[in-house]
């Protein structure tokens, strides 16, 4: 099934707050081979891991009818206001930005807001999401 | 336009394994050849976002400092496949204006990311 046309739009709550830590940005550098100072900037594609938190809430809502193995990751961008550092307290929130619907296959363009605790803006996270509608 | 050096990034599947329990990723397509073969991949694939990653590794490498990515995206066109022998991933630059870095990112001789570009701080 195709997902609802009036899915384009519609925003998500915030995720639950996500702490950034010195392990978690450690293990993220280490794992990628990123350069990485106790303390300094996080990896630039860090907050995938906050943004994949509201990914993951719109691909489960079952309003939505996204079919969760049917979905391919077709493009990401982010946009930085500042990087991500250890001691952050950030909060995603995903609006549907645009959807279309081409012979079966639903691309759904999600624009995720990244926040710290005191509401400022840190990125934004910018994913196409690509479902192949199940026959 | 000035030229970036390009470097060869080898990736194998333990790296995916750090990734997955780093990024909170846990799709089995990045991990299980018998999950990978099952939705009809040739075998396990680097998460896109690991080799978006690698992209924002090598800005980093190439400017000697981190956190001047101020916007960084691509379209994920073909999977990076990672046999139990690893795979390698090149990425070479190119100064497209002061800020910009167009960036052309491949596995063997395939083209796996589109249009990726890097956009720094000066």
């Amino acid at each position: 099934m195709a997902v609802e046309a009036s899915l384009a739009g519609r925003t998500f709550p915030p995720t639950t707050s996500y702490d950034v830590t010195e392990q978690a940005v450690a293990a993220f550098a280490a794992a990628t081979g990123t350069p990485y100072r106790s303390g300094g900037p996080a990896p630039a594609t860090f907050p995938i891991v906050v943004a994949f938190g509201a990914m993951q809430a719109l691909m489960v809502d079952p309003e939505v009818g996204i079919e969760l193995h049917h979905v391919v990751h077709g493009q990401q961008r982010f946009v930085h206001a500042r990087p991500v550092v250890v001691g952050d307290r950030l909060t995603a929130t995903l609006t549907v930005t645009g959807l279309r619907q081409i012979a079966g296959t639903d691309i759904i363009a999600t624009s995720s807001a990244i926040t710290d605790a005191t509401g400022a803006l840190v990125c934004t996270a910018e994913a196409t999401l690509v479902h192949q509608a199940g026959a | 336009m000035a030229e970036l050096t390009p470097t060869t990034y080898p990736v194998t599947r333990a790296d995916l394994v750090a990734y997955a329990g780093a990024s909170g990723d846990p799709n089995p397509i990045h991990q299980d050849p018998a999950v990978a073969r099952s939705v009809g991949l040739p075998d396990v694939i680097a998460h896109g976002m690991y080799t978006l990653a690698l992209v924002a590794r090598y800005v980093d490498e190439q400017l000697g400092e981190s956190g001047r990515i101020v916007e960084l995206g691509a379209k994920f066109t073909k999977p990076v496949v990672v046999p139990e022998s690893g795979t390698e991933v090149r990425v070479e630059g190119t100064w497209r204006d002061e800020r910009t870095i167009a960036l052309r990112v491949t596995c063997g001789d395939q083209t796996v990311l589109g249009n990726p570009v890097a956009v720094v701080r000066a």
